[in-house]
């Protein structure tokens, strides 16, 4: 297919996705683009529509958020893979689809003949996706996020500095998400490549190797001297201490300082701030900081060789640390961004979605659910494409189009 | 003159493709890094006057090899390995001329700068589309190009900050755990290869090419869309008592779902019971009255007393050792894994031995680095050359590709163009 004047990127291309947990989000990021993504759901529907939270509080199939989340703009039909005029749908819908998504338990479609390998001869230009544990020449250990975050190297590296609590796994099943973030490239890899060559291909996705590749400092101190990083709060994991960076604000929310100031321009903007605020009495490290104009730059690796530098580093992150106790996480968090200086205020999720910046971008996005005649606010675009931009619409009812597997051709 | 292409023997899907790269970091390194494992030719653009220093990793341990330097940032060698290394001085305008060159030559311009950088080294999109017309351009910073805050600056722990990532990482009546690393320049550089690929995608198909404007901090708020409904639609705000609690388990409910202490000084053992099936299997191996109780064989009664129940479990876990302790409960059929530390998953898992691989830097000699964990049939990625030491590949870039001759090129270096 060649679409002109096309309103998507992915317009055209057809997927079929066997629902599921662990794959959704690939799905999702193809659906809200332009494919069409078909999500097969087993009798009585996908296990992740049981889970809560739900809508209003009241449990049932279409009420589920993390169903209405992960399954938007994609289409639902309901196929029992177990039974032979089921398996001959999925066959025939494979052959009307481009790109499959699959992470069922490692043998699952081999044994009912639905597996890659049985259906590549016969679907040459299909690009197969699956998602598994390590790997489909590997084991299928029961795991969940949790489980493969731990043995997958995030976990080691966050929580707290205090090291008899337990180590942290980041919320949101962000192993689920990092496997489906290498999975969606791999797709679109393929798919560029099929449009010159007409040839599909299977993709394999370790979702324990995609933990893996995504520890940044942890495995590079390894790989490069291995040295092991050590857990800290709120901050990089290090192979030795480091200084906080994260302070609590006089409105009591989580602040991260970012990168002390080290300029000139950032000690004179700092010290004028405090000025205006009428705060010179109060600051005991407000003289040091005038010493800040003699410094173009104070890198971080030569403090140690110039004390003076380091004290006046350490004056720039005391006044920081100072202005937090005297005022909200918002207002030092734009007085020092419009000053010059990375930082940032901890959001909730929910907080974030309703920041000026980000409600004036346009990120939330009223998604209407006709059958509740209500709209509901949903996270918005990850990236903003000028021609072909992100659209989402809410997620299908079970079976809502199962008219694309009846009257297939066998 | 040689050149530098990767010599596979295998087709690579993006063979043919050339990105003119200004990224670094890992926030944006990190996705031409993917890029180029799949065959794209791409030519990082690097400012000599300060010896590419904008890219901070450059010159930050760990080491490649034994010394110190500007080419032996770990980090640097790692997000950039595949990739090509030129120099350009773009105060001068025969640097621009040779950049609009490279341009023309290019399908696709990545940046991640901050906001307006590109449009005041006169690079812009609008400029580079009369360079081009059906060039694909994609910034990636921390905010995004408009909005109140596109002047605000960010890297990975800001933008876990400000998107609710941060906070979402904890434990209750603690400060927020936070990510102990920059998660999100790992994730803001998948989400950057996913929209140049997109975009190469749809202008392969239509010849339309077009901006994306990737705002790192937005593309983290997507990542935790259940609880973001929860507060949207059922008015339920993630501040309140005992969230968040990020070793638990809130979607789907599971209980006991956590990491607990193991015999020796921090070991830990990951365990997730995810129902009623797993509970009873569970409680076969842990073999103590406690568990054959009956008051904790449902979930929700498990769920309702969570606190009490991660007691009895962190006592029977302390004095055992994690791997042993894993494979039982693996066995059993229940999930659990042994918090692996760097040293045990890089050297000693041989389920992900192949996502490590060595490449060859020019000065420093052999060097591992992280792969790509999956594979392709047909088309899969390989890796083979380290990061580009300044400038490099300039000649082939200057000499091959935009036909200078050799003495050109040294009269360029000369008066500080390259």
């Amino acid at each position: 297919m060649t679409p002109k004047d096309s309103e998507a990127a992915l317009t055209g291309y057809r997927v079929i996705e066997l629902a599921s947990e662990r794959c959704a989000l690939a799905g999702k990021l193809l659906a809200d683009m332009g494919a069409e993504v078909i999500v097969v759901e087993p009798p009585g529907g996908c296990e992740t529509r049981a889970w809560e939270p739900f809508a209003d509080d009241v449990p049932g199939l279409e009420n589920s958020l993390h169903w209405w989340h992960y399954n938007t703009s994609k289409k639902s039909v309901m196929v029992d893979l177990e039974t032979e005029a089921g398996a001959q749908q999925f066959r025939s819908l494979l052959a009307t689809a481009d790109v499959v998504i699959e992470a069922e338990p490692l043998g699952r479609l081999d044994a009912l003949g639905l597996d890659w390998n049985q259906l590549r001869e016969d679907e040459s230009e299909l690009i197969w996706t699956s998602i598994t544990h390590h790997g489909r020449d590997g084991a299928d250990p029961p795991a969940t996020d949790l489980t493969l975050l731990a043995e997958g190297g995030p976990v080691w590296s966050c929580g707290y500095d205090d090291h008899q609590l337990p180590p942290v796994r980041g919320g949101a099943n962000q192993a689920f998400h990092t496997a489906c973030h290498y999975a969606v490239p791999a797709i679109l890899v393929a798919l560029m490549w099929r449009e010159t060559s007409s040839r599909g291909q299977l993709i394999d996705v370790s979702m324990l190797g995609a933990a893996n590749a995504t520890t940044e400092f942890a495995t590079l101190w390894w790989l490069n001297g291995e040295q092991e990083v050590q857990r800290q709060t709120g901050r990089h994991a290090h192979i030795r201490p480091t200084e906080w960076t994260q302070i609590r604000c006089a409105d009591g929310r989580w602040f991260n300082t970012g990168m002390p100031p080290r300029n000139k321009r950032e000690f004179a903007a700092l010290r004028m701030w405090i000025e205006e605020l009428g705060l010179v009495a109060e600051c005991s490290s407000y003289e040091i900081l005038k010493l800040g104009d003699q410094y173009e730059r104070i890198g971080v690796f030569e403090l140690d060789a110039d004390p003076m530098a380091g004290e006046v580093f350490q004056a720039g992150r005391d006044v920081i640390e100072f202005l937090g106790q005297r005022l909200p996480a918002y207002e030092l968090f734009l007085g020092l961004q419009e000053r010059g200086m990375a930082c940032g205020i901890v959001y909730s999720p929910d907080e974030m979605i309703e920041d000026p910046h980000f409600v004036e971008r346009g990120f939330p996005v009223d998604v209407f659910y006709e059958d509740r005649n209500s709209t509901y606010t949903h996270p918005g675009a990850p990236y903003r494409f000028e021609r072909t931009p992100w659209m989402v619409t809410r997620a299908p009812h079970l079976g809502e189009h199962q008219v694309l597997v009846e009257d297939l051709p066998e | 003159m040689t050149v530098p292409v990767e010599e596979t023997f295998k087709p690579q899907a993006l063979n043919g493709i050339r990105i003119c790269d200004f990224t670094g970091q890992l926030a944006g390194a990190g996705a031409t890094k993917i890029l180029a494992a799949f065959g794209a030719e791409v030519i990082r653009v690097e400012d000599p006057t300060n010896k590419g220093k904008w890219d901070i990793l450059r010159g930050i341990p760990p080491w490649v090899g034994n010394s110190p330097g500007l080419e032996a940032g770990g980090a640097f060698n790692n997000h950039n390995a595949g990739k090509l290394g030129i120099t350009l001085n773009l105060r001068h305008d025969r640097a621009k001329e040779l950049l609009r060159e490279l341009v023309h030559i290019s399908d696709a311009v990545t940046e991640n700068f901050a906001a307006g950088v590109m449009e005041r080294l006169g690079f812009g999109y609008d400029e580079l589309r009369e360079i081009r017309e059906d060039i694909i351009y994609v910034s990636h910073n921390g905010f995004g190009s408009t909005g109140p805050y596109s002047s605000f600056k960010s890297w990975g722990p800001i933008a876990q900050a400000v998107s609710g990532l941060t906070f979402t990482s904890g434990l209750p009546e603690q400060p927020p755990a936070g990510w102990g690393y920059s998660f999100m320049d790992h994730t803001g550089a998948y989400y950057m290869a996913t929209a140049v690929l997109m975009a190469l995608l749809h202008r392969r198909r239509t010849g339309e090419g077009q901006w994306v404007d990737l705002a790192c901090i937005e593309a983290a708020g997507t990542l935790h869309g259940t609880a973001t409904l929860d507060a949207t639609v059922n008015g339920r705000a993630m501040r309140r008592s005992g969230m968040p609690n990020s070793n638990r388990s809130q979607s789907p409910r599971m209980a006991p779902h956590g990491i607990w202490a193991t015999q020796g000084e921090n070991q830990w053992i990951a365990i997730a019971v995810r129902d009623d099936s797993d509970w009873h299997l569970f409680a076969e191996v842990v073999n103590e009255p406690w568990s054959q109780e009956q008051r904790w064989q449902s979930a929700a009664d498990r769920l309702r007393a969570e606190d009490e129940l991660e007691l009895l479990v962190a006592a029977w876990t302390a004095p055992q050792d994690r791997h042993a302790l894993a494979q039982r409960l693996i066995d059993a059929g229940v999930p659990a894994a042994p918090v692996l530390r760097p040293g045990e998953r890089i050297d000693s898992d041989e389920r992900t031995a192949d996502l490590w691989i060595t490449v060859d830097h020019s000065e420093a000699g052999p060097a591992r680095v992280e792969g790509l964990p999956v594979r392709l049939s047909e088309t899969n990625w390989s890796l083979s050359r380290g990061a580009a030491c300044l400038g490099e590949h300039n000649s082939y870039v200057f000499g091959q590709l935009l036909g200078l001759d050799e003495q050109e090129i040294n009269e360029l270096a000369e008066e500080g163009v390259i």
